[in-house]
């Protein structure tokens, strides 16, 4: 499997007053193409200062990032929104669907933005709900809908941009426990028709259902793991 | 890159979706660009009414009366005879028509009396002149003709009707042909002359009888000992820069004439083109003064629209932040920011211009001005909402595109 994800000595700094924060300090991996995996940590770990970078909503202080052979440390601010639309599909703890619009319409937002004619994206987003099992569900706001369903949408809107990579931010967070454990089904699912899934979270419970572990303490990787196997920590490096 | 018709459509839902809050803002430029648009056509309308009385004068004319102007500016009632009030002769006329830079000079003499007709009676001015009068105060004749010279000099029984007149004692009846009387003689209608409406002081400058100058002074007018004094000489001045000249020579020519120095006239040159001209600039002042009082209230309507786009990024970072998350460039943001901005201002305008035609069309017929909206400042009015748009939602619509989405989806 090719890779996807290629990190080296990737370091990112945030001034706090008059502390230098070391949010990354000098983190390396891989992620390859149709991996499952999930980046594990406690809050100030800098799993969320590494989702952003991935995601192409932060640039790294140093270090270097490619993914899907673009240089994150390199793109200006349209060039990253270009590939945030083209490469990235977002999964959020709390939805964020657009409360005026319906499911069809909040799927079909990113192809706005990607340009896709009327006609093409919404026989896309159709064809992407009936996918996550609303079919029936198109024409409802988000209100309308329970947080399961709303989650579900929000998966369809990240698939709308024929993305290399899903990254989910706590997607069970907001949710139930029988709710959660549909949507990690999903995800399961839509890895197993090819989809690379980055599921970011605090959650061991989370992380065990995804098919490999990596840790984050302090800014650095601590364990890298093939979930139901030995630990391989720094395996990639 | 989004498609224009979604940046359209995006703006057009964000705007419904609170259409109390998008109504009040847009109200602001409405009450801006009515009071403008109001206020601008009102002030036309006055400055349209000036130079209307301007041209119904007749141009480059300068009026000639007897008795001297008073110390604050008029000019004494010549009605009442007595004495220095028959100053003015034909021979003064002449001697005038003689001067460099006159086109024309027409004398005439006033007189009052009763015209029977028709089983009618009325009682307009009239007017006894030479044919040149017609070409001093550009007048034209309506039907029929204008006596000329011989007829004039013949002291013929003939007249020419003003069209108030006219439709006054020959309301269903072309007037061309019928006899009238006038002082106990019977006098031939031979033409009708063309409407000029009211003056500048608001009388009815077709409530008139032209007569030959002569026959007035023989049949009509009482003063026939005094055969040849005239109450007003007209003199058109061959264009409008001789007229200020033209006017010191009549007045240099004339004190020579009556042996009198400066000072002392008995008689007053009036300069009416001038006279008007002021109160034209003058109505013109006022039109920008109240334009630019309206204007103020436009300026303010584009704080309101600033204040609310600010409010509504405010309100909408996290939709911000979600929308530039899934590829929207900064100037999707931008535009979609400023479009809002734009459209409740232009949409303001264009219901602003309704209003204030409507109110425009009330305040004229309120005064009887004339209405006056040029699709010019119509589409000005248009335009500068617009301007308004772009000017006060550029901020906001920065400040949006400026947002971090990382910062923005974390904000709840």
């Amino acid at each position: 499997m090719s890779a996807l994800i290629e990190a080296q000595a990737l370091v990112k700094l945030y001034r706090m007053g008059d502390e230098t924060v070391h949010a990354l300090d000098g983190v390396n991996f891989t992620i390859a193409r149709g991996e499952y995996c999930a980046i594990v940590g406690p809050s100030g770990s800098g799993k969320s200062t590494l989702m952003n970078i991935i995601g192409g909503l932060d640039t790294p202080t140093s270090g270097r990032i490619t993914i899907a052979d673009n240089d994150i440390g390199a793109m200006s601010d349209d060039d990253l929104a270009v590939f945030r639309n083209q490469t990235i599909g977002f999964v959020f703890q709390s939805f964020n669907l657009l409360p005026r619009l319906t499911a069809l319409e909040n799927v079909e937002l990113p192809m706005i933005y990607g340009g896709i004619i009327p006609k093409e994206r919404r026989e896309r987003a159709a064809a992407l709900l009936a996918r996550v099992g609303l079919g029936a569900r198109m024409g409802h706001k988000p209100t309308q809908l329970s947080g399961g369903q709303q989650q579900r949408v929000a998966i369809a809107r990240a698939l709308a941009g024929k993305p290399s990579l899903i990254l989910a931010d706590e997607p069970t967070g907001a949710l139930d426990t029988n709710t959660g454990i549909e949507i990690m089904a999903l995800f399961r699912e839509l890895n197993a028709e090819g989809a690379t899934i980055v599921i970011v979270t605090h959650d061991h419970e989370v992380a065990t259902q995804t098919r490999r572990t990596i840790e984050m303490r302090d800014g650095h990787i601590v364990a890298d793991r093939v979930n139901g196997q030995e630990a391989r920590h720094d395996a990639h490096v | 890159m989004m498609r224009t018709s979604d940046l359209i459509s995006s703006a057009g839902r964000a705007l419904r979706s609170n259409p109390l809050r998008s109504a009040l803002t847009a109200l602001g430029v409405i009450i801006g660009v009515a009071s403008v648009v109001a206020m601008v056509a009102l002030g036309s309308g006055a400055q349209a009414q000036v130079e209307r009385s301007i041209a119904s004068l007749g141009s480059n004319l300068l009026i000639v009366v007897p008795g001297a102007q008073r110390s604050g500016g008029g000019v004494r009632a010549q009605a009442g005879g007595g004495m220095g009030w028959d100053t003015l002769t034909i021979d003064d006329a002449e001697a005038i028509a003689q001067l460099d830079g006159v086109a024309v000079v027409a004398p005439s003499q006033r007189a009052r009396t009763q015209v029977i007709a028709n089983g009618l009676n009325w009682n307009p001015q009239v007017e006894g002149v030479t044919p040149s009068y017609l070409e001093a105060r550009d007048w034209e004749i309506a039907s029929g003709r204008m006596f000329d010279e011989t007829e004039e000099r013949q002291a013929r029984r003939i007249i020419v009707l003003g069209a108030t007149v006219a439709n006054e004692l020959f309301p269903n009846l072309d007037p061309v042909g019928q006899m009238v009387r006038m002082n106990g003689g019977t006098f031939e209608v031979i033409g009708v002359l063309e409407s000029k409406g009211q003056s500048g002081s608001g009388a009815d400058q077709d409530d008139v009888v032209l007569a030959p100058l002569t026959t007035v002074k023989r049949r009509i007018s009482g003063r026939r000992g005094r055969g040849d004094s005239v109450s007003q000489i007209s003199v058109k001045a061959q264009s409008e820069d001789v007229l200020n000249t033209l006017q010191q020579d009549v007045e240099t020519l004339l004190r020579q004439r009556h042996r009198t120095r400066e000072g002392e006239d008995d008689f007053t040159v009036q300069n009416l083109s001038s006279i008007t001209e002021t109160a034209a600039q003058t109505t013109q002042v006022f039109t920008y003064l109240l334009g630019g009082i309206s204007a103020v209230s436009l300026l303010v309507g584009g704080i309101g629209i600033m204040n609310i786009m600010l409010v509504s990024v405010t309100e909408r970072t996290r939709e911000i932040g979600l929308r530039k998350a899934l590829g929207a460039r900064q100037g999707d943001i931008l535009r979609q920011f400023g479009l809002e901005a734009v459209t409740l201002s232009v949409a303001g305008g264009i219901i602003g211009l309704i209003l204030g035609v409507a109110g425009a069309w009330l305040m004229t017929s309120l005064f009887t001005l004339p209405l006056v909206i040029s699709p010019l400042n119509a589409g000005l009015a248009i335009a500068f909402s617009g301007l308004v748009g772009v000017l006060f939602g550029a901020y906001p619509a920065w400040r949006a595109a400026q947002l971090d989405p990382i910062e923005a989806l974390r904000r709840e």
